[in-house]
């Protein structure tokens, strides 16, 4: 029975940055390549997940990317405010990726 | 040829490399040094004003010795987006900075320069033949959107740097430019296949940030022959593995499998990486043709501010934080509501919802302590100033229930408290516009030190 683990104790790498001014994009990558098949084959992370978690209205605007040679899941958001405009509270969007430690995997 | 070798010192100029790291990569006998300058990272203050994102010390720190080790070697060293935005404002002042080096250091070589500028003109007519496409951005572009910009430039692709090749300059310094241009030129000018020239561009313009451990401030040598390139880093202790590089591909993109450039796109979904000693080999990777776009950038001023830093640590205060931010708001647009339209009131609060705003998913915390930042964004400094003087002393004074603290609710961090920020700046071009010369819009000038 698969069980879930906090998605922190499988991936060595979870951050964010500033893909160009008007996006976000951040990326999980897992410890081992069968942590991120669980990871990938679970369906945690989908585009419904990511628009709730980030309050996008339209969840299509989610970009999810499986890269099997890196172990790692992509996730690319668009910004509310561009990079460094009035409202923005993080110019190198460094610091987006915080939400994504609340995530469970089952394996 | 049978193989091109590219020595990049570090991700971007102005970030410091350690020099003997430099000189280990120059043993390798490069046939050129390339290196990005600049960057949107730092926001559109820097395109806005015009203006270098690094201090001058560490740009001439930092071309000095790049300037004397293409000297002795007699190899192009070729520097993109200079410096910052890659304006020509930032360029000018970059090609100063280079001149005074040659002065004090006796150097004698010949320059060339392209800007990256784009008139208004040019992207008013574009617009009118509907060659402008909305990206990124999602917001199609206006003539009044172009009219009320500050700068504008253009992304330039390999092509004006392989046409100032031609005339043989030991030193191009250029304005805005696709980040891996400065890379790719030279290799896609003697034939190599141009998706691996650019896909090793890619991976050297962020200097040993591809590596085991990852470093963006150290050097970095490519080495491209037929089918395949090499990434190595210079520091011996580092080593490019499959897993670095693929990891690398990740970083500050928005799809790992595909690159958007000048004249197409990459394709990196059958990209092999592969393990050879300290480094990786690469092949695989392929070039998919399409209408030439260049990627514009502009940023228009939108106002100017002045803010306030506090904390709050009393903890009925702490409690009533949203109560006082809604009245003090509340009441700042009522005292100036003859100005309505000319401003707008921001709080920060830090220990509570200041980094991830609407998105942060701890709720139900009680922090001791929080850190509260006023901001006002007005039409004029003076006025933003005014309002800002006003919004504080009211945050300050203002009274909440239950307070018991009535001799002030701030821990104000600085005399002056309301602290003018100068001008605010917004990216409103990010922008393909499609054009038949890759290279027209993009003058090169030719000049002896």
């Amino acid at each position: 029975m698969a069980k879930p683990v906090n998605i922190a104790d499988i991936a060595t790498i979870i951050r964010s940055k500033n893909a160009k001014p008007f996006l976000f994009t951040m990326d999980i990558f897992f410890d081992n390549l069968e942590h991120y098949e669980k990871a990938v084959k679970s369906g945690v992370i989908n585009k419904k997940l990511i628009a709730g978690m980030y309050q996008l209205e339209d969840e299509e605007k989610v970009e999810i990317y499986n890269f099997a040679q890196a172990w790692a899941i992509k996730i690319t958001i668009p910004r509310a405010v561009a990079s460094g405009g009035i409202g923005d509270t993080d110019i190198y969007g460094a610091q987006q990726h915080a939400p994504l430690y609340s995530l469970k995997i089952p394996i | 040829m049978d193989e091109i070798r590219i020595l990049t010192p570090n991700g971007s100029i102005g970030s410091g490399f350690p020099e003997e790291l430099f000189a280990e990569g120059m043993k390798r006998n490069p046939q050129a040094i390339a290196v990005d300058a600049g960057s949107t990272d730092p926001g559109p203050y820097f395109l806005g004003k015009g203006l270098s994102i690094s201090n001058k010390r560490m740009i001439k720190r930092d071309l000095e010795i790049l300037l004397l080790a293409r000297d002795k070697n007699n190899i192009p060293l070729l520097v993109g987006s200079a410096c910052g935005p890659g304006t020509r404002s930032t360029l000018e002042w970059t090609v100063n900075i280079v001149k005074e080096i040659a002065r004090e250091k006796n150097l004698h070589f010949k320059l060339a320069t392209i800007p990256g500028d784009i008139s208004k003109e040019f992207l008013k007519n574009a617009l009118k033949q509907g060659k402008v496409r909305t990206f990124e951005s999602a917001k199609a572009l206006t003539v009044e959107e172009v009219d009320r910009t500050a700068n504008i430039v253009a992304q330039m692709g390999v092509e004006p740097f392989i046409e100032a090749l031609k005339s043989k300059p030991d030193v191009i310094i250029a304005g805005r430019a696709y980040d891996p241009a400065m890379m790719a030129a030279l290799p896609i000018m003697h034939g190599f296949d141009e998706a691996l020239a650019e896909h090793m561009g890619k991976i050297l313009e962020c200097g040993s940030m591809a590596a085991e451990p990852s470093s963006g401030f150290e050097p970095i040598l490519g080495t491209i022959r037929k089918g395949y390139f090499l990434v190595e880093p210079m520091n011996p202790k580092s080593k490019c593995t499959p897993k670095s590089v693929a990891d690398h591909s990740l970083y500050e993109e928005c799809n790992p499998f595909k690159a958007g450039l000048p004249g197409g796109s990459l394709d990196l979904s059958q990209t092999i990486f592969e393990q050879t000693g300290r480094m990786t080999r690469v092949s695989g990777t392929k070039f998919v043709k399409d209408t030439y776009t260049l990627k514009v950038e502009g940023a228009a001023k939108v106002g100017y501010r002045t803010v306030f830093i506090s904390g709050v640590r009393d903890p009925i205060m702490i409690s009533q934080i949203d109560y006082l931010i809604d009245e003090v708001t509340k009441n700042t647009k009522a005292f100036f509501r003859d100005v309505a339209e000319d401003f707008q009131i921001l709080f920060h609060i830090y220990g509570k919802n200041g980094v991830l705003g609407k998105a942060e998913y701890i709720k139900d915390v009680k922090p001791f302590e929080l850190g509260l930042i006023g901001e006002v964004v007005a039409k004029t400094q003076e006025l933003a100033s005014t309002i800002c003087g006003y919004l504080s002393h009211l945050s300050m004074h203002l009274d909440y229930p239950g307070c018991k603290a009535t001799a002030g609710n701030l821990a104000m961090l600085y005399s002056p408290e309301n602290i003018d920020a100068g001008e605010v700046f917004e990216f409103n071009i990010y922008h393909l516009v499609e054009v038949e010369s890759p290279i027209a819009l993009f003058p090169i000038s030719f000049e002896e030190i």
